[in-house]
């Protein structure tokens, strides 16, 4: 019959102006209630009809790998020895990496001898040109460039607040184990250890010397790789004795060998042009 | 002529395309050559004889359906401009390559488009960005670019304003990366030269007949015509490129006389970026979330028919591993839920277009909002995913899409992967899709606004090269997942979606058929996944190169997007032992060539029906003015 079809269409649309209602009886009018739980409750896949986020007065938390403009990682203020200290080494990767070229660093030279040191001097983003596909934080050999997950960057001038210098993309280590825990200790477990590459292995040849030279105390150097407590890894986190450690020292050679060679093969490929 | 005469002539339709080469290299010996370069395939054409010989491999050897036509600025590596051309049987198969070539300075080659009107629109791009002129060709005119535009900006001897270097990565950036913004450092005067006897007084005139007389329609706006006695005008109707109706800033031109539409002309390029020269100085990882931008609805596609044609060429090589087992499975079901997004997408905009406004849509939505917040906690982002890589992927699977609250007010979910997935997979999507069909198919209105609307005959889609959809609700058996299978496509049990009838209804069901059977894939994933959990995702167990070198060649690789068939001609030139960046990145994007037809689909039907009608190709307009 001529219609019919139409009527069973508004049906549909009856049923799910009903469904709303039923739900919301069902979830015990919780939708209105803004807690987290019964957020996971209505945005999950057994409910039916929409929940409206009534943002910006809640908002959806972002997964962990949500990315969003990049920020710099820094050593925590509390870290026993390199507190405050860049975990870039400004080796340029991420500059290289970048699709849209968004990305300035001025590496870093001693004073005194006018040679290159593992530390930038000065890192820009322009965050105008970013197009947040994340290549610098997975291609960063040392894990010290992150994505971030503040996506509330508006403003009112572009030309004074769009170009993130050092000092705005620095955020602590700690911040970045906050927002994403599950990653940072997958990070942990592929580096070997919670601290940055460079100081495990400054502290891996200062155990090893004062080994070799003399019985002096071995318990420093593990004390210097000790990570700052981590619920999530107490077991992995302070590789106490030789041997613990998800890597050995040779994967660490040959790891460091493989970006020396990549980065050199990089500089004549650039020079080719 | 008798039986026995014919009878070669028609098993030349089936044999290989090695042996169709061959054939054509032995039959015309004088004309058609072998590509011996060095990863290369296919024939080149001499020129004159283009004409002749594109008939043959339509009529005698059964290529009728030319998937893409390109050109090629070979500048310092021969000094030819090159067409390419990419001919497919409708009925499944490997692709013939073909290719002419041409001076630069003189650029020259006959029209293709009496053979295929699919390369209408090609053609006019590969004049518009490369100045190839087409003899022949019914309307050569600019397609993404103004009339009027100084130079052909594919040339690589063309550059853009804001021009920094040739490749990617520039040298300002690091180590001593100063930054600076472009737009102060390079005025952009500079990089532009206007033509010596510009007038800029033709750039003032704003009066009608200047406007329409520049889209060569024929008509002219200043006489009045009298038509079957009466009083009244053939009238010229402007829609766009600002109109709520257009799916983005594009613009129809029509005639019409009275309500009913004598021709119309799409006009594009309001979104026109140069995606192609851009991708030209990036390398080959920069281009991947480039890739995400073309059609925004289904990025997981476009990223992996881009990394299929890489991978291509990367094996070429001998450091080459391909994707493991899971890694495919994945790759598939990603693309299958971009599927279903898209579909939904467009089957719900198409109904805002006729009329039943945003009640589907919104429904649809739903289910898309599901399927984006699961990209998002496996890719990280939501539309620009980023996520396949060359042998690999971004990421496996994260045993639980869990968010963390950083900001003020943050809403948490935690959610177990694989249960969140066979819930989608096997209760949500299917059921929506039932909603859809209650709401929709047996619809009185909707089927008196579609049912013999918008008529395109199945000879017209693969002459006119149009794909997905528009190709199969036009009686044709063509869906690449089956035609010319990639990936892990052809173990899983599916079937390709065909409606005869050839209007926006037939298109339709198409799509609620394709839905149908992407959850059908999505459901035989799930075992595949839950068998390899634990399998790495890269076939030597680590992440890719971030700068890999690729050896010399060319490569076409097409998949099946929602929209129809994607394809990325890339060719990797210059430099010694493989390339760094593409020489030549081209898109084949379906939602440009799909509207080649537009104009006949649309001559005979109303006012109304046009904006039901442009909808029901379903175009996004990222991937059409790239």
């Amino acid at each position: 019959m001529y219609g019919t079809g139409l009527a069973k269409g508004l049906l549909l649309t009856l049923r799910h102006f009903v469904d709303s209602y039923v739900d919301d009886i069902r979830y015990g009018f919780r939708k209105y209630h803004h807690s987290t739980d019964n957020f996971g409750i209505r945005q999950g896949t057994k409910t039916k009809g929409v929940i409206t986020v009534q943002y910006p007065d809640e908002k959806v938390a972002v997964p962990e790998r949500f990315r969003f403009v990049p920020f710099l990682i820094v050593e925590d203020e509390d870290h026993p020895t390199r507190a405050g200290k860049d975990w870039c080494t400004s080796c340029g990767i991420c500059a290289k990496v970048c699709p849209p070229q968004c990305i300035w660093i001025v590496r870093g030279n001693d004073p005194n001898t006018g040679r290159p040191v593992p530390e930038p001097e000065a890192f820009f983003i322009d965050i105008d040109i970013c197009m947040n596909c994340g290549y610098c934080a997975e291609y960063c050999p040392f894990d010290a460039i992150k994505m971030d997950h503040d996506y509330e960057l508006a403003s009112y001038d572009r030309t004074t607040h769009h170009i993130h210098d050092k000092e705005r993309l620095s955020k602590p280590n700690s911040y970045w184990r906050g927002i994403a825990p599950t990653r940072a200790y997958e990070e942990m477990l592929a580096r070997g250890t919670w601290e940055h590459k460079d100081a495990a292995k400054e502290a891996r040849r200062g155990a090893a010397s004062a080994r070799s030279s003399s019985s002096a105390p071995a318990a420093e150097a593990p004390a210097a790789v000790a990570a700052p407590a981590e619920a999530e890894a107490p077991a992995a986190s302070a590789p106490a004795a030789e041997g613990a450690t998800p890597w050995s020292e040779d994967d660490a050679k040959r790891e460091e060998r493989r970006r020396k060679a990549l980065e050199r093969k990089a500089k004549r490929a650039a020079k080719r042009g | 002529m008798d039986q026995a005469a014919l009878a070669p002539e028609r098993q030349l339709d089936a044999i290989s395309v090695e042996d169709a080469i061959t054939h054509l290299n032995s039959e015309y010996a004088d004309e058609v050559q072998l590509d011996e370069r060095e990863g290369y395939g296919g024939i080149i054409v001499d020129s004159k004889r283009l004409v002749d010989i594109a008939r043959v491999i339509r009529d005698d050897l059964g290529f009728d359906y030319l998937s893409s036509a390109t050109a090629v600025d070979y500048l310092g590596e021969g000094d030819h401009l090159e067409m390419v051309y990419h001919a497919y049987r409708t009925t499944g198969g490997g692709a013939l390559v073909f290719k002419a070539r041409t001076d630069r300075d003189n650029a020259v080659i006959p029209s293709l488009v009496s053979i295929w009107r699919g390369s209408d629109f090609q053609e006019r791009e590969a004049w518009d960005l490369m100045g190839i002129r087409f003899p022949g060709h019914p309307n050569l005119k600019r397609i993404l670019m103004w009339e009027g535009f100084q130079g052909h900006p594919l040339r690589k001897d063309w550059r853009e304003a804001y021009y920094e270097e040739e490749q990617k990565p520039f040298d300002s950036r690091w180590p001593g990366g100063h930054v600076h913004r472009a737009e102060e450092k390079n005025v952009f005067g500079k990089n532009v030269t206007y033509p010596p006897d510009i007038d800029l007084g033709r750039l003032m005139d704003t009066s009608e007949a200047a406007v329409y007389q520049s889209l060569g329609l024929g008509v002219d706006v200043e006489r009045i015509m009298d038509k079957d006695g009466f009083e009244t005008d053939e009238l010229v109707v402007n829609m766009g490129p600002h109109h709520p109706s257009t799916h983005g800033v594009f613009r129809m031109v029509l005639t019409v006389d009275g309500e009913t539409v004598t021709s119309l002309e799409p006009v594009m390029g309001y979104l026109h970026r140069n995606h192609e020269k851009i991708g030209e100085r990036n390398t080959y990882l920069h281009n991947i979330p480039f890739t995400d931008r073309l059609d925004y609805i289904s990025s997981m596609g476009n990223n992996h028919g881009y990394v299929l044609a890489v991978e291509q060429l990367m094996s070429l090589g001998r450091k080459y591993n391909p994707p493991t087992y899971r890694c495919e499975a994945l790759r598939v079901m990603m693309v299958e839920l971009s599927r279903i997004v898209n579909h939904l997408w467009a089957i719900g905009f198409w109904l805002n277009d006729i009329g039943a406004f945003f009640t589907p849509v919104l429904y649809f939505v739903q289910e898309r909002e599901r399927i984006l917040d699961f990209f998002e906690a496996v890719a990280g982002s939501r539309m620009m995913c980023n996520y396949m890589r060359f042998g690999g992927l971004f990421g496996d699977l994260p045993e639980r899409l869990k968010s963390v609250s950083n900001l003020a007010n943050d809403r948490v979910r935690d959610y177990n992967t694989m249960q969140f997935l066979t819930e989608m997979i096997n209760e949500r999507i299917p059921r929506t899709i039932d909603d859809l069909e209650r709401l929709l198919t047996q619809n009185e209105i909707l089927i008196e606004r579609s049912v013999g609307v918008g008529v395109l005959t199945r000879e017209d889609a693969i002459n006119y090269s149009a794909a997905g959809p528009l190709l199969r609700g036009s009686g044709v058996d063509y869906d690449i997942r089956r035609a010319d299978p990639y990936s892990i496509y052809p173990e899983l049990d599916f079937d390709v979606a065909v409606e005869n009838e050839g209007d926006m209804y037939a298109r339709y069901r198409v799509r609620v058929s394709e839905l149908r059977e992407s959850v059908r894939i999505l459901k035989q994933i799930l075992p595949r996944l839950e068998a390899t959990a634990g399998e790495s995702i890269w076939a030597d167990g680590k992440p890719g190169a971030y700068a890999p070198r690729v050896p010399h060649g060319e490569a076409y690789g097409r998949v099946e997007n929602g929209k129809g068939e994607l394809g990325y001609y890339v060719v990797s030139a210059g430099g010694r032992g493989g390339s760094s960046n593409p020489w030549r990145y081209h898109v084949r994007a379906p939602s440009f060539i799909n509207l080649t037809p537009m104009g006949i689909m649309s001559r005979g039907y109303k006012v109304a029906d046009i904006v039901g009608i442009l909808g029901s190709i379903d175009i996004v307009l990222g991937e059409t003015d790239r």
